[in-house]
């Protein structure tokens, strides 16, 4: 039933929304995971941005493809929990603090066990606007003993322009998603995340809606 | 309609010819835009056949695309996105217009009542740190998109003085010419061109390409005009003229704006060509010309 009604939700929602509502360049599309375990790290901005990444999924594999979500936000009421876990089936995190390191990725790394495909928003929040916030070293603690697993940094430009944090109205506005080289964590955690950031700083060179004077980086 | 469907099996033809003789060569851009040539033509010809809503509709669409192609590349300040969505209401409005026929409201609804409103939206918004540029960008994307393009649709409100073309003559030969211009200025230029017009905007405009493609379009726009349109063949032929330089400018106008924000195309909407700004640069001035030209001269 749920399964029936995540599959209609993007097929007959989200997918019209995107590519009329929005429109994306994709580059490098191929470069996605068509299977897991794999994580996808992507900077963060808009609520749009968890949608478009999965309407680039087939809708056979969406099943496999799961946000990890903060915890105090979407399961803060019982519309939203049944909505992100059950249409969209995020894994919830918390993020305020207080779980240990261990437990708290413990379902992340059952999903990955179970070969799923995490999208992960190493930033941690949308925060401002269109605007790069500083990359969290939660994703290395999260694969700390799983170097085979790629990494695929994903830069995604203009959702946070279509729809901020703290609007409600969506702007049309085309949208760049582009797509890197695989990355395998060697260990140091610090190196990762220096390693990620660059990454994400050449892949924002080939958007299209970017401009050399933005302040997102 | 047919010789449009021959020039397109000429030029898939030519391209499954080329492909076999040059095995090594990638010609990969080259099918994706024939491929692509298939679907546009299909498209307009399925929609301006079904009914005149759906191809009113169909602009309208267009015109939505473009602008939002438009609003994408160009920067925008944040504070603007509530009035971004003023400009995109003025789409159905425009249309409207359009459907119900009234020219009046037509003609100016966007240069003085949009001109007017849009600054007032966003001064009610209170950013005044490019307040100008926003402006000032705001309207020329508006005008470029909906205001020009709207013409098109309005060719098709028109009272049919042609009976046998129907009131869909006026919108084929303006589409037909437009576009057979750019190909015929493309392939003149690729075959002849030797000397650059403008090499700081779009190095690949020829003088060669401009004339070729000039008298070429001026020749098939004076044979086509009396099958199509109420205009005589003289006429035409002035149409044509109006077309292929008006084309040329539209072309170049929005290569400028490209090469001002160092990118190559608008968008990767239509495979093999780019954005719909791109397939659509020189329709921005050919469609309010030839317009108006046919206006002033039959109704």
């Amino acid at each position: 039933m749920n399964r029936t009604l995540k599959v209609l939700f993007f097929a007959l929602i989200v997918r019209p929304l995107v590519l009329i509502g929005l429109g994306l360049n994709i580059v490098n599309r191929n470069g996605l995971p068509t299977s897991g375990p794999s994580v996808i790290a992507a900077n963060h901005n808009s609520h749009l941005d968890t949608l478009v990444l999965m309407s680039l999924f087939p809708l056979a594999v969406l099943d496999r493809v799961r946000p990890v979500a903060a915890a105090d936000y979407f399961l803060s009421n019982r519309f939203r929990e049944w909505f992100s876990q059950s249409i969209i089936g995020i894994i919830p995190l918390d993020r305020i603090g207080g779980t240990d390191t261990e437990v708290l990725f413990e379902t992340c790394r059952q999903a990955l066990d179970r070969n799923e495909i995490l999208i992960l928003f190493p930033e941690g929040t949308r925060g401002d606007p269109e605007r790069m916030s500083r990359v969290r070293k939660g994703i290395c603690h999260l694969l700390d003993d799983r170097e085979q697993t790629p990494v695929i940094p994903v830069v995604m430009h203009g959702l946070g322009r279509a729809l901020p944090r703290g609007e409600a109205l969506l702007v049309p506005f085309n949208c760049d998603v582009v797509i890197g080289n695989p990355m395998q964590i060697d260990g140091r955690s610090n190196e990762f995340v220096k390693q990620l950031t660059g990454n994400f700083k050449e892949l924002f060179t080939h958007c299209l809606t970017r401009h050399e004077d933005d302040q997102d980086l | 309609m047919g010789a449009v469907f021959g020039l397109l099996v000429l030029a898939t033809a030519s391209r499954l010819i080329l492909a076999a003789r040059n095995f090594d060569k990638d010609y990969t851009e080259l099918r994706q835009r024939v491929q692509s040539w298939w679907w546009i033509v299909g498209s307009i010809f399925v929609v301006l056949t079904v009914s005149r809503v759906a191809a009113i509709t169909f602009f309208g669409f267009l015109s939505f695309m473009a602008l939002k192609e438009f609003l994408s590349i160009v920067p925008t300040r944040h504070a603007d996105r509530r009035v971004i969505f003023w400009a995109y209401l003025a789409i159905p409005m425009q249309y409207y217009w359009v459907y119900i026929g009234w020219y009046g409201m037509f003609i100016v609804f966007v240069p003085v009542y949009l001109f007017l409103f849009l600054p007032m939206r966003m001064v009610l918004i209170g950013e005044t740190v490019g307040f100008i540029k926003s402006v000032a960008l705001l309207h020329w994307a508006v005008m470029l998109t909906v205001f020009c393009l709207s013409h098109v649709a309005y060719l098709l409100t028109l009272e049919p003085l042609n009976a046998d073309a129907g009131s869909i003559g006026l919108v084929l030969f303006l589409l037909f010419s437009t576009q057979f211009n750019d190909i015929c200025q493309y392939i003149w230029g690729k075959m002849l061109g030797r000397h650059k017009i403008i090499p700081r905007v779009s190095p690949n405009k020829t003088w060669e390409g401009f004339i070729g493609g000039f008298v070429t379009t001026t020749v098939c726009a004076g044979w086509l005009a009396p099958l199509l349109t109420p205009l005589s063949m003289t006429q035409g032929m002035i149409a044509g003229v109006i077309i292929a330089g008006g084309g040329f400018i539209g072309d170049v106008v929005i290569s400028s704006v490209k090469r001002d924000l160092r990118i190559k195309d608008s968008s990767q909407l239509i495979p093999g060509h780019g954005g719909v700004l791109d397939r659509m640069d020189s329709l921005l001035y050919t469609a309010p010309l030839f317009f108006h030209y046919t206006y002033f001269l039959c109704y």
